[in-house]
């Protein structure tokens, strides 16, 4: 065991509050340099967002963009846990790679397209569940009662508890003996569920899981799209004799378009690119009955060690991604109340 | 039936009993689990496997925090983890909140294509950069510090932020930071005493996402980090794990211990969790 001792503290303080003081310099060098030549020299329009976006920008290019650009240099290579440093580099083994996600199983039993169509069943379920549910609990919410502050903190806790525990805590629970879930099902005299050593349970595990944790985020963003809309509307609708359902659709539904477009948007990428959820309550077994996409990206990449290949599988990943997402904007009418401001 | 759909005061008293009983039941399904592991923390090391489902259990007694606190090297993780955390929220949120000002405030060219190019590194595999960061990495000499790992995490959080963020600032009026520079303040100026402390519930939103994320993060911290004075607490989770699939409890301890922090600061900021997540909202 290691004490944690001043020595440590301060050493790790130091390194921290040295970071800051350097990132504070460097950005006032580099606006001073962008009002110098923006500014002064080329008296140019946009001088001042520029200024305002370009630190933003630098450390965007610096940590995603370039790492980007590398990881599709590293696509046409043949990089290995053999071959870390002696690599090579050519239009064949991008190829190569290419073809190998569309070819061979990913890993050792499941191919890409059955890895693609889990992941759709996934983040479809999972999104209409968030949707469906955050949307009951904010319309039982929207109204003055008693406790409603209560309600609302306790309902945001599955959110609040960092991802890593909330999945492994999760995980314990079920367990097929000891695990809280079969504890349940058996007080109301159901059989016990072999919750993780079936594939099917697995899955149906891990999506309950995931639907638990990402009510609340919806909740919170319909709530606060519901209570922006002005209760006049309800007002008229009633005097004209409108039911409950029919302002519901009419009232509530397109109004709350703008916020639940964009928060849909956010749900589908972030269940898309859920690697926590899958990954530590099941580690994508039983046989890689329950990985998604990204957690087989994970595993082809730190387990199986084949970095040109998972380079080139994490683009494929991310182009399905970007389709997945476009034909959802397609559907839903894009982003027309947010962008026209 | 007829108001069911909105705010209404006139509820029948039948109907606010069952939006009670409803909503309790969805609080006992949204805290249940948190507080089988509270409970899991407090049992005995002898009744480590137990099919027992009350909350407090027999003979409960706080030797495991006691334990992890005493004997393991977890106050080393956790103070690592508030630095790196806190570190990534401050340089997040200063970039972003500038940069979703120029983005709310100019139509400048290149403005939607950026505001789409940000949501498009949203979807970028989790893992896809982490081998070419850790080769830049090395390259910088960067390994084993936290100057690598403060620069991700902060970077990654900015694009979200600045959606966060503009479309926060959309709903504050113009007229606000013109008043304000007629009274001579440049652009700057009226940003920073209109705009900053208007926007309040919106930083704190984008802060505490930010926070979320980096002190819960764990593939590249594995990847950076090798210096046990340095893990973070899921390096230190990763470390331990063995002894705690035995060790349950633990584990539970550990885990309450990890998510008090992060627990406080969603409560602290409730009060503008609704207010500040606008993720375009509604203009009146």
């Amino acid at each position: 065991m290691i004490p944690l001792t001043w020595g440590i503290m301060s050493s790790g303080l130091q390194e921290t509050v040295r970071f800051l003081v350097i990132v504070a310099a460097s950005t006032a060098a580099l606006e001073g340099l962008a009002y110098v030549v923006l500014h002064r020299m080329l008296k140019h329009k946009y001088a001042l967002p520029i200024m305002l976006i370009l630190p933003a920008l630098v450390a965007v290019m610096a940590l995603v963009i370039y790492p980007f650009g590398f990881n599709i240099y590293l696509a046409f290579s043949n990089m290995s846990m053999y071959r870390f440093k002696q690599f090579s580099v050519g239009l064949s083994y991008g190829i190569q790679n290419l073809l190998d996600v569309f070819r061979h199983p990913v890993l050792q039993n499941v191919t890409f397209m059955r890895l693609l169509g889990r992941t759709v069943v996934w983040t479809v379920v999972n999104v209409f569940f968030h949707v469906l549910g955050g949307l009951f609990l904010a319309i039982l919410l929207n109204r003055p009662m008693r406790g409603k502050a209560i309600y609302r903190t306790l309902l945001v806790i599955p959110w609040a508890i960092p991802q890593v525990i909330a999945a492994l805590a999760w995980k314990g629970e079920f367990h097929y003996q000891y695990g809280f879930v079969n504890l349940v099902l058996q007080r109301f005299g159901f059989q016990p569920i072999q919750w993780l050593s079936d594939p099917k349970w697995a899955f149906v595990a891990v999506i309950l899981v995931n639907i638990w944790l990402g009510i609340p985020f919806m909740m919170v963003t319909i709530l606060g799209g519901l209570q922006s809309i002005s209760p006049e509307y309800y007002d008229a609708a009633q005097i004209d004799g409108a039911s409950g359902w029919h302002q519901f659709r009419s009232i509530t539904m397109p109004l709350l378009q703008p916020v639940l477009t964009p928060a849909v948007i956010l749900g589908i990428v972030w269940t898309f690119n859920n690697f926590n959820v899958i990954y530590l309550i099941t580690r994508g077994g039983p046989m890689e009955g329950t990985d998604i996409l990204v957690t087989s990206l994970y595993k082809a990449v730190f387990e199986f060690y084949r970095y040109g290949f998972g380079a080139a599988y994490s683009l494929v990943i991310f182009v399905f991604l970007l389709i997945f997402a476009g034909i959802y904007l397609r559907v839903s009418g894009g982003f027309k109340g947010v962008e026209e401001r | 039936m007829k108001r069911f759909f909105h705010n209404s005061r006139g509820d029948s008293p039948a109907k606010r009993l069952l939006i009670h009983i409803v909503l309790i039941c969805a609080c006992a399904v949204a805290i249940y689990p948190f507080l089988r592991v509270v409970s899991i923390s407090l049992r005995p090391g002898s009744a480590l496997l137990s099919t027992d489902l009350s909350l407090i259990p027999e003979g409960a007694s706080l030797g495991n925090y006691r334990a992890l606190i005493m004997e393991k090297d977890f106050t080393i993780w956790l103070w690592n983890s508030v630095m790196v955390s806190v570190a990534t929220v401050i340089v997040g949120v200063l970039l972003a909140a500038a940069a979703a000002y120029a983005f709310s405030r100019w139509s400048f060219p290149g403005r939607r294509q950026g505001l789409v190019f940000l949501l498009t590194t949203q979807m970028l595999p989790p893992g896809m950069l982490l081998l070419p960061i850790y080769v830049m990495v090395v390259r910088l000499r960067l390994f084993n510090t936290y100057t690598g790992m403060i620069l991700s995490y902060s970077a990654g959080s900015v694009p979200f932020s600045i959606w966060l963020l503009k479309g926060y600032y959309d709903t504050i009026p113009r007229e606000l930071e013109e008043a304000a520079m007629v009274d001579g303040a440049g652009p700057i100026m009226a940003f920073y005493r209109v705009i900053v402390p208007l926007s309040t519930p919106a930083l704190a939103i984008a802060g505490l996402f930010s926070f979320m994320t980096a002190w819960s993060e764990f593939m590249m911290a594995r990847v950076m980090l090798q210096k046990a004075t340095m893990f973070t607490w899921p390096l230190g989770f990763q470390k331990l794990m063995d002894q705690f699939s035995t060790q349950w409890n633990m584990f539970a301890a550990a885990s309450v211990l990890v998510a008090i922090p992060a627990m406080l600061l969603f409560l602290y900021s409730s009060k503008w969790l609704i207010s500040g997540l606008t993720l375009g909202g509604l203009k009146e």
